[in-house]
């Protein structure tokens, strides 16, 4: 009797796709992206970009740059990317902190004058001394403890002359004074160590560089002011994650009237498929819309998020991203047959695009081709928009990429819809 | 409740049909038919399931469209918006949105179709009058019985006050009594002049309700005229003799078929001019060994003209 009951949910589930696809693809493919977010393909560990302004161009700056750019793990930029094949002009401090502002790079290191006159420091932190900047944004929480780590660790593996030299001031001053012939000595092997390094030997020295040799201050140029950083980047990572959910629900409805017959009759009246569609697109961006703005104001409300001060940037990216998750809902309920089939495909499409997209994770900690592959989903920048309004607290002006992006796969979207309900429109 | 008479439009047939064809993959659903409706009639499509009642209905209204042939409404092309304003479609289905009440239901059809304030308020109420569900107009349609469900769906088709109706089985699933109510519905509207279309596969409705009454079998319309007409034509002026018979089915049929008769469910069905043949009948089957159970005779119906022109029953 067991048997029989078991065989007949066998013959059931092998003929429910939808069902199979979320039983076994789903947490495959799943399991594949979180794998390679979280490093299980090491090749493919995310890089973090460091804009870098050299102001001393001094002997020991230059090699503090050179350290920085020889590590693995840091993608270094010294100047913009050139626009039109026309070099552009390198950072300064004041480039790479607006540069910092509008998310080119999570951090920059600024190295200033008279750097190269005292680089590092044994002692106690000396106020008089030139002290290398580190500008973060303080949404990536990674990245600035990343470069700051690697600084001192360069300093001991890209300056070990200077800091021999250091050391050997310290013995001179606290040691009771050196003899001339112990100063030519030292003085000789610096002069080796210097050329050993001018060859391109690398140092191996391995410690962890946190001793805090170079005297680096830090300053948060995004984000400072926040009351709580990630609420903004969560309010619409999450918020646009069920705002797909929602719209291919609501979207569902063309299914519920093409299966009642309430759809033929629509269309025997004056409405037509086309205007009937641009009205479920209206009625579902208008959900959408509504949504976010729950999100938002109960953000605002429970986690002080500074909603009332980024209204208009709120409504150009709520719009846009309301009336593109509607377009994805109408073509998802378009290609199904059933509603248990839109359930099973909306399902698989929405946790993949969301997670690749940056709903569950922040792209900025994926890998780079994943970063690439998110711009393919509507997450990735509906989010970016977001941020760029409550995080960066960018102008209005600066979000249109961002709405020609959404609008154009909105229109793309609904257009591919539009042609798929053909089959509801005549037989 | 009044609906407008189609006396200004009696010069243009409310619907003219001319050698439509539709064909789904190798299935022929609509083969060539031609027909007329005439002003104020009442016309019954009838035919068993898979006839192609539907798939002709759903022509009329612009939903499917012909391989060939061509629809006109008032003279004008059957997708045509004159066409649409001029045609009520009461689906077979319960075409209806479930979580709105029945006055909602109707605004909204009504909006479909042009309606707005005042015309719309009054089309509302008039609707829900001839349904009788002015006591359930603020009710939910899904708290509604199926009688009832019915029944709006009949009012939303007629919310914009057609000239044509059509109607596709409007009483599927319905108790008797509410087919009753469904059926002085609908003669409320005949009575009143509206032309209608009307598709079953029940001969009583056809029977009860329309002036004329198309058989349709395999995409084809196999007989056309009125109840009088179908049974005069197919047997004269004949009368049906039913027998049952105790014994072995295969001899029995071998032998109603050798007198020229059928056999359907077990009951033998012949033709004769003159009920005096029956004495005559019921001795061959006497000398042929058969034992007689009951007899009967009567006047051919719908369902005799069905069975003598396709060789199967109506509702097979």
């Amino acid at each position: 009797m067991i048997a029989a009951i078991v065989r007949t949910a066998i013959v059931s589930l092998r003929r429910d796709r939808g069902a199979l696809a979320l039983s076994f693809i789903l947490p495959v493919v799943f399991f594949s992206i979180f794998a390679v977010i979280f490093g299980g393909r090491r090749n493919t560990t995310p890089k973090v970009n460091l804009l870098v302004v050299d102001e001393d161009n001094s002997s020991a700056s230059r090699r503090l740059v050179r350290g920085l750019q020889q590590e693995g793990s840091l993608v270094v930029e010294t100047r913009p990317a050139p626009v039109k094949g026309a070099e552009q002009p390198e950072y300064t401090a004041a480039t790479a902190e607006a540069a910092v502002k509008t998310g080119t790079a999570p951090v920059a290191v600024i190295i200033p004058h008279g750097f190269g006159q005292n680089p590092i420091s044994f002692g106690p932190p000396d106020a008089n001394r030139p002290q290398i900047q580190l500008l973060e944004d303080s949404g990536d929480v990674v990245a600035p403890q990343v470069v700051s780590g690697l600084l001192q660790k360069i300093a001991m593996t890209a300056l070990p002359d200077v800091m021999a030299e250091q050391g050997s001031k310290y013995i001179d001053q606290f040691a009771g004074g050196l003899t001339h012939e112990q100063r030519d000595r030292i003085e000789q092997s610096l002069g080796y160590l210097r050329q050993q390094q001018d060859r391109g030997a690398r140092a191996s020295a391995s410690g962890n560089g946190r001793g805090g040799i170079l005297a680096v201050t830090s300053r948060a140029v995004v984000g400072q002011n926040k009351n709580n950083p990630m609420v903004s980047f969560y309010a619409a990572a999450i918020g646009v994650m069920f705002l797909l959910f929602t719209a291919s629900g609501a979207a569902g409805a063309l299914l519920d009237e093409a299966e009642s017959g309430t759809l033929d009759r629509v269309l025997s009246s004056r409405v037509t498929m086309t205007t009937l569609m641009l009205g479920k697109l209206t009625f579902n961006s208008l959900l959408a819309f509504s949504q976010l703005v729950l999100m938002f104001l109960w953000g605002w409300a429970v986690f002080r998020l500074d909603f009332w001060s980024h209204i208009p940037g709120f409504v150009v990216m709520g719009v846009s991203s309301a009336v593109a998750v509607a377009a994805f809902g109408i073509l998802l309920a378009s290609i199904c047959r059933t509603r248990a089939q839109l359930g099973a495909l909306s399902t698989l499409v929405i946790l993949v695009m969301s997670s690749i997209g940056g709903s569950m994770f922040p792209r900025f900690l994926m890998p780079e081709a994943m970063q690439k592959a998110g711009l393919l989903t509507i997450n990735a920048w509906a989010i970016d928009g977001f941020t760029k309004v409550f995080w960066r607290d960018e102008p209005v002006s600066h979000l249109w990429p961002q709405l020609l992006v959404l609008l154009g796969i909105a229109i793309v979207l609904f257009g591919i819809a539009r042609k798929v309900a053909r089959r509801w429109e005549f037989a | 409740m009044s609906f407008p008479a189609t006396s200004s439009v009696k010069a243009v047939p409310p619907l003219h049909i001319d050698a439509l064809e539709k064909r789904f993959g190798p299935v022929t659903a609509v083969d060539g038919i031609t027909l007329e409706l005439r002003p104020g009639e009442c016309l019954g499509l009838l035919g068993p399931n898979g006839a192609g009642k539907s798939t002709l209905i759903r022509s009329i209204v612009g939903r499917v469209i012909p391989d060939a042939g061509a629809i006109s409404i008032f003279g004008a092309r059957a997708d045509s918006p004159v066409a649409r304003s001029a045609l009520g479609w009461i689906p077979q289905e319960l075409a209806l949105y479930p979580r709105l009440t029945c006055r909602e239901n109707l605004r909204s059809f009504g909006r479909y179709h042009g309606l707005r304030g005042t015309a719309l308020e009054q089309a509302v109420t008039r609707c829900l009058g001839w349904a009788t569900l002015d006591d359930r107009a603020d009710e939910l349609v899904k708290n509604l019985s199926g009688g009832m469900k019915r029944r709006l769906n009949m009012a939303a088709g007629l919310i914009h006050q057609p000239k044509l109706v059509l109607m596709d089985e409007p009483t599927v699933g319905v108790d008797p009594q509410s087919r009753n109510h469904i059926f002085e519905m609908i003669e409320k509207l005949h009575a009143a002049g509206m032309s209608l279309i009307y598709t079953t596969h029940y001969m009583e409705e056809a029977e009860r309700l329309c002036d004329r009454i198309a058989i349709i079998d395999h995409g084809e319309i196999i007989a056309l005229g009125t109840h009088a007409d179908l049974v005069r034509t197919t047997f004269g002026s004949r009368s049906q003799v039913l027998a049952r018979f105790a014994g072995a089915n295969e001899r029995i049929e071998a032998w109603v078929f050798e007198r020229g008769g059928h056999t359907v469910n077990g009951t033998a069905q012949f033709t004769i001019e003159h009920p005096a043949e029956v004495g005559a009948l019921l001795e061959a089957s006497a000398k042929a060994g058969l034992e007689l159970i009951d007899v009967s005779i009567r006047k051919p119906n719908l369902e005799s003209v069905f069975l003598q022109l396709t060789g199967r029953e109506l509702r097979d």
